[in-house]
């Protein structure tokens, strides 16, 4: 057995891991507040590493302004698109509003079709050093930079949520609107803040994966791969989706581990983290952290 | 001719102060069809205390709600009538913008948040507000409710007792210049009620307007000063503690007493 390997494997599956865990808790934020089930979330990635790239390469802005630009840029679109789009459908059926983001997803696949082109793209180097070796394990320098920054996002959101104002607001509109209202709190204005944040965490995930693998529409799969891992964290828990989403990168890692090494079967990486969805959802079929009445849709 | 203004008569008619809230003629249909208020009145004058009784599903919270905006997370309208806070028309209104005008209620059944700490529902609370007071307001209400202090868990886990304190608590932090409250004693232990009276008589004597439905009529005769029975959405009786003390036929008739 090569250990190496498996230990490599197990290593980039964490760090996936914990973007999938970061677009989970950006999934979850809007789940909880305004209990839709957001098809369009790995768009929100897809349109956040675009608009980096673009001013990163139209406009030779350097990395960091580039990245904030975007971030700013992406915390706007998603406010609008709260407001616009999504606030209108309020009282409307569940399932309607499900159809929506499903056509939201398909409508800005094509507008970034349309704008940037079907080819992927690379994104300029940001980094001078490639790779650095921790442990005799090589980690890209951009995979360290992605760990970070999610981490500290993930201490942001356990801030945001225990300490601050609007933080409060959302648990207690995720709680019961109706509560919520009786104490003051505006829920339009929460709704439109969890899409602005879910938006702009987003694509601060979208940006590290382009880094890495370049921008291209492939990018919007994470919005897919995200499912997996917030539904074995129970939809209605952020702890739960990071750890889902850590759960679903390094099954995937280990599943190319044993499929490379001894099954032979070609592209199990992709479809296992289904078939443990399934397994777990049957033993617990409300996620590992999730509460009772939830809706799966 | 001209009037000396000392000449004048020293208003002869008393001009009564306008109520700090005015509900007139209400309206409230359910779902477009359930019609539940039919033209109801009633004032709460500033710092007073107003009780509202009445038989179950005669719409006593459906007024409370009307109030406070909260109709239509139930898919509740006013179709008539106004609600008039310190003389400015509150129809309409979103309800945080009603809370932002000083109305605050503590909803039946308590409604805290279950998955946060006593501190966090008392910080939400406060949540219209960005004044520095909000951290000697904490000290008031653990002052209020000294037992509130010590329960460091999830509020899911208070006894009912304590999660209307902790209700009643969390209002409080608003500062509210109306406090409301549904059924402020329901389901609650004799001491624990005794303990909420006590608490809402010094909230009185600290000058604190207050509009409350509970069954207890014995405790409200001695805090409030008027009272009103809605029957059937309507106002069916109004009048002074000592008058619905007196009128047994009257208790006995709306409120089975
Ligand atoms: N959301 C609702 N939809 C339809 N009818 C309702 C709703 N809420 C209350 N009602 C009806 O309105 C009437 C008054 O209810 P309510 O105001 O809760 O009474 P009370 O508080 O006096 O017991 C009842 O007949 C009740 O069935
Ligand atoms: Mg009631």
């Amino acid at each position: 057995m090569d250990f190496h390997l498996l230990f490599q494997l197990s290593m980039n599956g964490l760090i996936v891991g914990t973007l999938y865990g970061v677009v989970g808790m950006c999934f979850v934020l809007i789940y909880k507040a305004s209990q839709i089930v957001n098809f369009a979330q790995g768009e929100f990635l897809l349109i956040g590493a675009w608009v980096c790239w673009w001013l990163l390469t139209k406009y030779q802005l350097p990395f960091v302004w580039g990245f904030l630009a975007t971030l700013v840029f992406m915390m706007v679109f998603g406010f609008l698109l709260q407001v616009i789009v999504l606030r209108p459908m309020i009282g409307e059926p569940v399932i309607s509003v499900i159809m929506m983001t499903i056509g939201l997803s398909i409508f800005f696949q094509a507008l970034m079709k349309w704008i940037f082109g079907v080819l992927p793209q690379p994104y300029p180097p940001v980094f001078s050093v490639k790779s650095v070796d921790i442990f005799g394990l090589q980690v890209q320098t951009v995979y360290l930079m992605a760990m970070a920054v999610s981490l500290v996002i993930m201490i942001g959101f356990a801030w945001f949520f225990k300490m601050s104002r609007m933080g409060l607001a959302m648990r207690a509109t995720s709680f019961d609107q109706q509560v919520a209202q009786s104490l003051g709190i505006s829920v339009r204005q929460v709704f439109a803040l969890s899409w602005a944040i879910s938006a702009m965490v987003s694509a601060v995930a979208g940006v590290v994966v382009g880094v890495v693998n370049g921008v291209s529409s492939a990018l919007s799969f994470f919005g897919i791969k995200v499912f997996p891992a917030v539904i074995l964290g129970g939809l209605d828990s952020i702890v739960g989706s990071v750890l889902g989403g850590l759960i679903i990168g390094v099954l995937e890692n280990w599943a190319q581990f044993a499929d490379s090494q001894y099954l032979k079967w070609g592209n199990l990486y992709e479809i296992a983290p289904f078939y443990v969805l399934i397994v777990i959802l049957m033993i617990k079929p409300y996620g590992l952290f999730g509460k009772r009445d939830i809706e799966r849709v | 001719m001209s009037i000396e203004p000392a000449s004048m008569p020293a208003a002869a008619i008393p001009v009564e102060p306008a109520p700090l809230l005015a509900v007139n003629n209400l309206e409230v249909v359910y779902s477009d069809v359930i019609l539940v208020l039919r033209g109801l009145n009633l004032k709460v004058p500033e710092g007073e205390i107003v009780a509202l009784l009445g038989a179950n599903g005669a719409g006593k919270s459906t007024t409370l709600k009307a109030i406070s905006g909260l109709l239509k997370a139930e898919d509740g309208q006013i179709t008539r009538g106004d609600v008039l806070f310190q003389g400015e028309r509150m129809n309409g209104y979103e309800p945080d913008q009603i809370v932002r005008r000083g109305i605050f209620q503590v909803m039946e059944g308590r409604r805290i948040v279950a998955d946060m700490s006593v501190h966090e529902n008392l910080r939400l609370g406060a949540h219209t507000r960005r004044d520095k007071g909000v951290k000697d307001d904490l000290d008031m209400v653990y002052g209020y409710f000294p037992r509130l202090r010590e329960r460091t868990g999830l509020a899911g886990y208070l006894s009912g007792g304590e999660q209307q304190m902790l209700a009643i608590g969390r209002a409080l932090m608003t500062n509210p210049r109306l406090l409301i409250l549904d059924e402020a004693t329901e389901g609650l232990a004799p001491l624990v009620r005794a303990e909420i009276w006590r608490v809402l008589q010094r909230l009185k004597d600290g000058g604190q307007a207050i509009l409350l439905i509970d069954k207890n009529v014995a405790a409200l005769t001695r805090l409030a000063e008027r009272h009103y029975i809605i029957e059937k959405g309507r106002i069916a009786w109004s009048g002074s503690s000592a008058e619905l003390k007196a009128d047994a036929a009257l208790q006995k008739r709306y409120l089975g007493v």
